[in-house]
């Protein structure tokens, strides 16, 4: 089990870290509140409505699928770039192929109009 | 791990790598054509169906083929090259089927046949699969496709459902199957199944492998619709697209019978005595429930749907079987038989359906034998294959596989699946009195030429093989593993 132990000092760690920011600023913190500051942080607009009975349009949830396809093809490229050295030329042909599968994939959600809007 | 271009590895991977070239052509030429042109881009399908079967068979030829690729990942043996022709002929016929339906539905054509040959892709990649990680995400590959298959029809709530209920039961099971595979990572460190078939041959049995082992065939058991992981069946075939749901029945299942087989022979054949008494309970469950069920349905395709749960459980006693080379050739010759028998049968559906998504009821076969004889007689051909009577393909593929369950000491499966497709005979000769003898709408078959392609190849497979066994006999029994 000994080789788990890194696992779980990690873990510790990532745990600690969160929980021990929160209370340090708990505890060192002034509080002086006024209705500005309470106010929901919404980029610098001010909310027009409640954040509960609020519906939104359904489109964002074609955007947001369209957001996760496109996202979790840099998961790849992270190693891949890691790698490149030792990849060489073999890896640049296989990234290049890859990237162009998504990239028909991007022209297809182009052209039926999954990006407008309207 | 040297990282560089080799040539054997694109001569071997050829016919995947242009089925997928192909794929995404068919996904550019939907939106360029749109609505228009459907016929233009099922023939393109079908050809590319046909080149990607003259790459298998040259493929065949090769003397490379005996060295796997891709780090030991990837491997072109006889028993893929069988798989890969089987998932090839399912494509084949699916395209054909599909074009007057595509053709007649409001969506573009394009994307159900890139869909279909991303599907295939994956299925190819699953019959050459020799990693537990290669195997997954070819599994995924086509079943990713699969479920927007299902929900092709997107305005159809049935589809819907089928699309929706296929796609959270099919994620949990691969979910399953993953722990599985790294649970079993975790008891042995290695992926390939050769090196976990040497690794687990000095290794004692352990709580966590046999847990890892077991989530595995329950993932797997899913895949192929086995009792008591079946119950989106009946619900995804009946609201799946006809030919979507007659490409279901056979492909993935062809393609998950060839990784289940090449799992459980290769890498876990030391633990047989664990595994093999679950799968014996599975089989024996999946007869009788398939079985009993169908007899109370009265919607063509759920009874099919349920036909094809009962042939699941059939095929399994193969598996079981994997002791002797009978196993091995009764899955192969029985998924062959099938892959004609079960095509040709959802074919007829696709040529009667009258009410379109309103549900394809067994009636629709009333007084077929008055509007088409040919038709009726076909259909009964099949019927009799898919309840084994001889001389049909059927009874062929279930003599092989039940003789297999006798060999490896399971007799009492054996006659439990005679005794269960003496059952069987109930509900296909309710399909057959409906067209010899009861009365029926008098309008005229409309046929199409693909149509009736499909169907005639199918009726020629099942017919043949039942009749002259020994040729295809003679080529199944050198798809061994590994050779």
């Amino acid at each position: 089990m000994g080789q788990y132990l890194p696992i779980l000092v990690f873990a510790v760690l990532a745990a600690a870290l969160p929980i021990g920011t929160i209370v340090i600023a708990r505890a060192v913190q002034t509080r002086r509140p006024n209705a500005a500051k309470l106010e929901p942080y919404e980029c610098g607009v001010e909310a027009t409505t409640s954040a509960f009975d609020t519906r939104f349009s359904v489109r964002y949830f074609l955007i947001a699928v369209l957001f996760v396809v496109f996202d979790v093809e840099t998961i790849f490229l992270f190693p891949w770039a890691v790698m490149f050295h030792r990849l060489g030329l073999f890896g640049l042909a296989e990234m290049l192929v890859f990237l162009a599968i998504l990239v028909v994939g991007y022209f297809y959600c182009w052209k039926r109009k999954a990006l407008d809007w309207a | 791990m040297t990282f560089a271009f080799h040539a054997s590895d694109w001569l071997l991977l050829a016919p995947e790598l242009f089925l997928t070239a192909m794929g995404l052509l068919l996904l550019g030429l939907s939106v360029a054509l749109g609505k228009t042109k459907e016929d233009f881009l099922a023939f393109l399908a079908t050809v590319s169906v046909g080149i990607t079967g003259a790459l298998v068979a040259f493929v065949a030829t090769r003397p490379e083929r005996a060295t796997p690729i891709l780090g030991g990942a990837f491997v072109v043996d006889n028993f893929a090259l069988f798989f890969k022709a089987l998932v090839l002929l399912s494509l084949a016929l699916t395209v054909l089927a599909s074009a007057r339906y595509v053709g007649a539905a409001p969506y573009p054509g394009g994307e159900y046949y890139a869909l279909l040959l991303f599907s295939g892709v994956g299925m190819l990649f699953m019959a050459s699969g020799n990693n537990l990680i290669s195997i997954y995400v070819a599994l995924e590959l086509m079943a990713l496709s699969s479920y927007v298959l299902a929900g092709y029809f997107k305005a159809e709530p049935k589809s819907t459902e089928a699309a929706l209920k296929y796609f959270i039961l099919g994620a949990f099971s691969s979910g399953v199957l993953l722990y599985g595979l790294s649970l079993v990572y975790g008891a042995g460190g290695v992926m390939g199944l050769p090196e976990l078939a040497k690794l687990l041959a000095s290794a004692s049995r352990s709580n966590l492998l046999m847990l890892g082992i077991l989530l595995i065939l329950a993932g797997l058991l899913f895949k192929i619709a086995a009792v008591p992981f079946h119950v989106w069946t009946p619900d995804v075939y009946e609201g799946s697209p006809t030919p979507v749901t007659a490409f279901f029945s056979v492909g993935p299942k062809v393609a998950a019978y060839a990784i289940l087989a090449r799992i459980f022979y290769v890498a876990f054949a030391k633990f047989h005595a664990d595994w093999g008494f679950v799968v014996a309970l599975v089989s024996a469950a999946t007869m009788v429930l398939g079985n009993v069920a169908a007899l109370l349905q009265s919607n063509v395709k759920r009874m099919l749907a349920y036909s094809s749960i009962a042939n699941a459980g059939y095929a399994l006693l193969g598996v079981l079987g994997f002791r002797t080379e009978w196993g091995l050739w009764g899955i192969l010759i029985y998924l062959l038989a099938y892959t004609f028998m079960n095509f040709g049968a959802f074919t007829l559906i696709i040529l009667l359906e009258s009410k379109g998504y309103a549900g394809e009821s067994v009636s629709d076969f009333n007084g077929l034998a008055k509007r088409s004889m040919p038709a009726a007689v076909v259909m009964l051909l099949f019927l009799l294959s898919l309840a084994g009577i001889p001389p049909t393909a059927g009874f062929i593929g279930k003599y092989y596989l039940f003789t297999a369950a006798m060999k490896a000491g399971y007799a009492w499966l054996a006659i439990l699946a005679v005794v269960m497709s003496a059952v069987s005979l109930f509900y296909y000769f309710r399909i057959a009195a409906a067209m010899f003898f009861t009365e029926g709408s008098p309008a005229k078959l409309k046929s199409s030429y693909a149509l009736s392609a499909v169907i005639a190849v199918c009726a020629v497979g099942t017919l043949v093989i039942g009749v002259v066994p020994q040729p295809f006999l003679e080529v199944l029994k050198s798809c061994v593993l590994g050779r």
